[in-house]
């Protein structure tokens, strides 16, 4: 299934999940999913709620250990590597596959040291100064700061806030960045920034993002992931389908799918 | 069912593509009834109709285009709409040829018919007949009844064919009846493409119901290949 990238050697594939279960407890959340995330490409994680989209996202950085009781079957590979090897640290594995959430979630401190935080306590020795602009600029929000580096993060706009918060993500210089719901609490136009800016960090950097608005995985992602609960007695969620963004939103295969994206689930 | 209203008016849509089908087999079936008893009266009626034809086009489109900005169709839904945008384009182009069958008529003026119509209005028939089909199985998203239409295009072209050796036949004895047989030769030519249009609708169809886009039948080829043997 892994193609090497003729260019670094590099797998194109820079996540992928194997028979990837997800247990709360006894309950099993997620089950059975395969899927690739493929390099300098949006993957976006679709399907209706509690269908387990945030849980299998967080997987991808080891986010569900944080709450207790939470354990994973199958193997989720990371550049090859199955991140939930014991050797593995999950606090490195969070550096290089940054995570920003649903509610824009700035620390009450300074838009600047918002973004060299992480950065600090990740022991960054090289130019702060200069790693908090790049960070900002490239989460096209440097303009509209730059004069005010020192006003407190909270103070800014909702759509303004998430951009800090990337900023904050790509700070610590990840090479993944998952998104969970990153627009729904943005007004339309923020929206459309942030799905802008999605296009641009692509280029460097590879994005999974879960989403409840099908327009936007269809305007802004290259893969789409469709997610389900499956029928019979443990109703666990699992990926039914995926595909290039654009047959998904076109001619799908699974009448699940088509039902979903035509608004006629349920 | 959720989406009560949107599926409401997709079938509105297609009721309204069914009016605009109607409007265009009309217009063909008078454009040739017109020339054959060289009424120009009615001519004149079925310019004045092509442009009601015209009008209901870009109501349909209309509509389309705004569900297709309100509604953001995926899916099955966004093939039916982009594809009855096509529909509608290819309706309006029939009427057209029936249009041009009228001018015909009028440009002939006083002269007689170079020969009593036959073929012709059986053109006209089967276009129309075939046309019904293609529309019904549009709107019914019949893919069997729309892959199975296009065959009968060879119908068409047959008779096609008939009306241009018939009409050679008159321009060999008599040079000067080139001009009334060239007018019947556009007549039956703009009937030959009717057939083919009706092959585009079923088309896309096909492409509705399954997401394949490809071609049933390349009439245009099979056309000149045909003629070329013949």
């Amino acid at each position: 299934m892994t193609q090497p990238n003729p260019q670094n050697g590099k797998s194109e594939f820079v996540l992928e999940t194997h028979d990837l279960g997800i247990y709360y407890g006894n309950f099993r959340a997620v089950a059975d999913v395969n899927i690739p995330v493929r390099r300098h490409k949006i993957t976006a994680i679709i399907g209706p709620s509690g269908c387990g989209k945030s849980t299998l996202l967080r997987a991808f950085n080891r986010m569900n250990e944080l709450f207790s009781g939470t354990r994973i079957e199958g193997s989720v590979t990371f550049e090859g590597q199955n991140l939930y090897d014991p050797s593995v640290d999950p606090v490195e594995v969070r550096y290089r596959i940054g995570m920003v959430f649903q509610k824009p979630n700035p620390f009450p401190k300074s838009i600047y040291e918002n973004v060299a935080w992480g950065a600090r306590i990740h022991g960054f020795k090289g130019d702060m100064d200069e790693l908090v602009v790049s960070s900002l600029r490239q989460a096209a929000l440097w303009d509209e700061v730059k004069d005010k580096l020192k006003q407190s993060g909270l103070a800014l706009s909702g759509g303004q806030q998430q951009r800090l918060c990337i900023a904050r993500a790509l700070a610590v210089q990840p090479e993944v960045i998952l998104m969970d719901e990153p627009a729904s609490a943005l007004d339309p136009i923020a929206t459309l920034k942030i799905e802008e800016l999605m296009q641009e960090l692509k280029q460097n950097y590879t994005i999974v993002i879960v989403t409840h608005n099908m327009q936007q995985a269809a305007r802004a992602s290259d893969h789409t992931a469709m997610m389900m609960l499956t029928n019979g007695e443990s109703r666990s969620g699992t990926v039914i389908e995926f595909d290039e963004t654009n047959i998904i939103f076109t001619r799908p295969k699974d009448k699940r799918t088509e039902d979903y994206v035509t608004g006629r689930f349920g | 069912m959720i989406r009560k209203t949107f599926e409401h008016e997709l079938q509105e849509v297609k009721d309204e593509i069914l009016v605009l089908g109607s409007m265009v087999e009309q217009a063909i079936l008078s454009s040739v009834d017109a020339l054959k008893k060289r009424d120009l009266e009615a001519a004149r009626n079925i310019l004045k109709a092509d442009r009601d034809i015209n009008k209901k086009r870009f109501e349909i489109e209309n509509k389309l285009m705004i569900l297709i900005a309100t509604q953001q169709p995926m899916a099955h839904d966004l093939r039916l709409l982009a594809s009855s945008m096509e529909i509608i384009s290819e309706l309006e182009r029939m009427g057209d040829y029936a249009k041009g069958i009228a001018n015909i008529n009028i440009r002939m003026g006083d002269q007689p018919l170079l020969k009593p119509l036959i073929d012709v209005p059986r053109m006209a028939q089967k276009d129309v007949d075939m046309l019904h089909r293609a529309l019904t199985a549009f709107v019914e998203e019949d893919v069997k009844a729309a892959q199975a239409i296009p065959m009968e295009d060879d119908e068409v072209d047959a008779l096609y064919n008939q009306v241009y050796r018939e009409l050679m036949t008159f321009v060999i004895a008599d040079p000067k009846a080139i001009e009334r047989a060239n007018w019947l030769l556009w007549v039956a030519h703009n009937l030959e493409r009717v057939a083919d249009r009706v092959t585009n609708i079923c088309e896309r169809t096909v492409f509705i119901v399954t997401g394949e886009m490809s071609e049933i039948k390349n009439s245009d080829d099979e056309f000149w290949k045909k003629r070329n043997e013949a």
